[in-house]
């Protein structure tokens, strides 16, 4: 079974979201999905200062087994990314929820996080695309 | 259903990610891929290959016969305790198998790919001769242990044979017993490849491991054949391109010119002609993986496509093989990747040659 903890929320499309205390969103790939890859050997992260939409891509993650697109849980502005996934991706498989992040957005619309699982819900998506 | 070689327990027992590889359940990885494949690179790893075919081929007329089912001439072979690495071919010169042939004492053994299995024992029996006898051998097990110190490792379980296999060269076997110990391998590295009865297998396989050697699955047997630029069957060849077009033409025995054999006047053709087209190495210039399916552009139009691809963990940089238009002899090329058109270095493989950047 996954780690999937309940204080983030998640995009069916297995990316977690974490709202910081600064009111910025955190965006990464669950251990679940990480699980499912295989080893991380490239992470294409998306330019700074771009916009985003909710639902669209916003990066690429390579393993040994095949490309995935990462796709924005909400809208906003990318206002940091995890360059350090750049020399060391593995960091993506080896802890998904804290070094191994994605990106940071300014979000445009705060709501859009509450349209998101909550981990009960992925928990329930996870065990679903296991089968 | 899914067929199980004698060590599917173990691969379950040890926590692997078992995946459908042509109709067999196998290992793709035991935890991590990319650490089994370093572990092959630096120390030993061994790799279950059971689902492979083993055939023995007798009988007074087996040697004329192998001299003409095969491009390659097991005639090379003087002696027993020798093999070679041959394609067979259809009429028109198109690879129906890639394997290696062992001559015994008294016979031949074949090991010829899992997923070619059904369609080869069919053409070995179409082509088969009077005074011939094949015969699939199910019951045996094959693991192959491969590494810098995969013969240091393996020297207890090799046991009285340790030093007959360690005074092998490459492509030489011995026979100790009802273990059959060949140094071959699909990695690029020195090793050797046991064929022993299945029922002995699981014992093997926990003595080897408890040497301090890592069990590796399918994942990291891929990144090791494509670094050690080893081409696979049904990938990087088919029964729609020749040797010569698959950078095989050194197991072609065109020599001596008396020897006929399935393909060969095809290939002469096609030698005569020049080839349409060329499997060549590609090393990607910038950061990346390179993947089957891909395509290879040159000067803007496109050449070709990748064959195979990946991302080389000892090198740390994309690695393919593809097949481009034979005319083509620059050295930089393009892969188009995801709309970006992304530089490669065109090379002859191998890309790693013991361990390090060929």
């Amino acid at each position: 079974m996954s780690n999937i903890p309940a204080e983030l929320r998640y995009a069916s499309t297995h990316e977690w979201a974490r709202l910081e205390e600064d009111g910025t969103v955190t965006v990464g790939i669950t251990d679940h999905a990480q699980d499912a890859l295989g080893d991380v050997v490239f992470v294409e992260l998306p330019e700074l200062e771009i916009d985003v939409q909710a639902g669209t891509e916003a990066g690429v993650v390579e393993s040994v087994k095949a490309a995935s697109d990462i796709y924005s849980p909400v809208s906003g502005t990318v206002i940091a990314v995890n360059d350090a996934l750049e020399e060391s991706p593995e960091t993506v498989n080896e802890d998904p929820y804290g070094s191994g992040w994605f990106f940071r957005l300014r979000p445009s619309d705060k709501a859009e996080l509450d349209e998101l699982l909550d981990a009960e819900g992925y928990a329930e998506v996870a065990e679903n695309d296991a089968h | 259903m899914t067929e199980r070689t004698p060590l599917h327990a173990e691969h379950v027992a040890d926590g692997a990610k078992m995946v459908d590889f042509h109709g067999w359940d196998m290992p793709l990885h035991y935890g991590s891929q990319v650490e089994e494949h370093h572990a092959v690179r630096r120390g030993a790893g061994m790799f279950d290959v059971s689902h492979m075919t083993v055939v023995d081929v007798t009988g007074e007329g087996a040697t004329a016969w192998l001299r003409w089912l095969l491009a390659n001439d097991v005639a090379k072979l003087k002696a027993p305790g020798r093999a070679l690495y041959t394609a067979m071919l259809d009429a028109e010169g198109g690879i129906l198998d890639d394997l290696i042939v062992y001559r015994r004492d008294g016979g031949w053994r074949l090991v010829v790919n899992s997923a070619t299995r059904q369609d080869d024992l069919a053409w070995l029996e179409t082509q088969r001769r009077k005074g011939v006898t094949v015969k699939e051998r199910p019951e045996l097990a094959m693991i192959a242990v491969q590494g810098p110190a995969a013969l240091e490792r393996s020297a207890a379980w090799l046991g009285s044979a340790a030093e007959a296999v360690a005074e092998l060269k490459p492509f030489g076997f011995v026979e100790d017993g009802d273990r059959f110990i060949a140094r071959t391998g699909y990695t690029g590295e020195d090793g050797f490849e046991a064929i022993l009865p299945g029922d002995c297998a699981a014992a093997a396989w926990r003595a080897l491991r408890d040497a301090d050697i890592a069990a590796a699955g399918l994942g990291a047997r891929d990144t090791l054949r494509l670094e050690a630029g080893l081409n696979l069957y049904g990938q990087d060849m088919d029964r729609s391109v020749t040797p010569l077009e698959s950078n095989l033409a050194w197991s072609v025995a065109f020599k001596p010119p008396e020897r006929d054999f399935i393909g060969r006047a095809a290939l002469e053709r096609q030698r005569e002609e020049g080839v349409p087209r060329v499997l060549v190495g590609l090393k990607l210039q910038a950061r990346g993986v390179l993947r089957r399916g891909q395509r290879v552009l040159y000067d803007g139009q496109p050449v070709g496509e990748l064959t195979s691809g990946a991302f080389s963990p000892t090198l740390g940089v994309g690695i393919g093989l593809a097949r481009i238009d034979a005319g083509i002899d620059a050295s930089e090329l393009e892969v188009d990747i995801r709309g970006k058109s992304l530089p490669v270095a065109r090379l002859k493989p191998p890309f790693v040659k013991r361990g390090e950047a060929a």
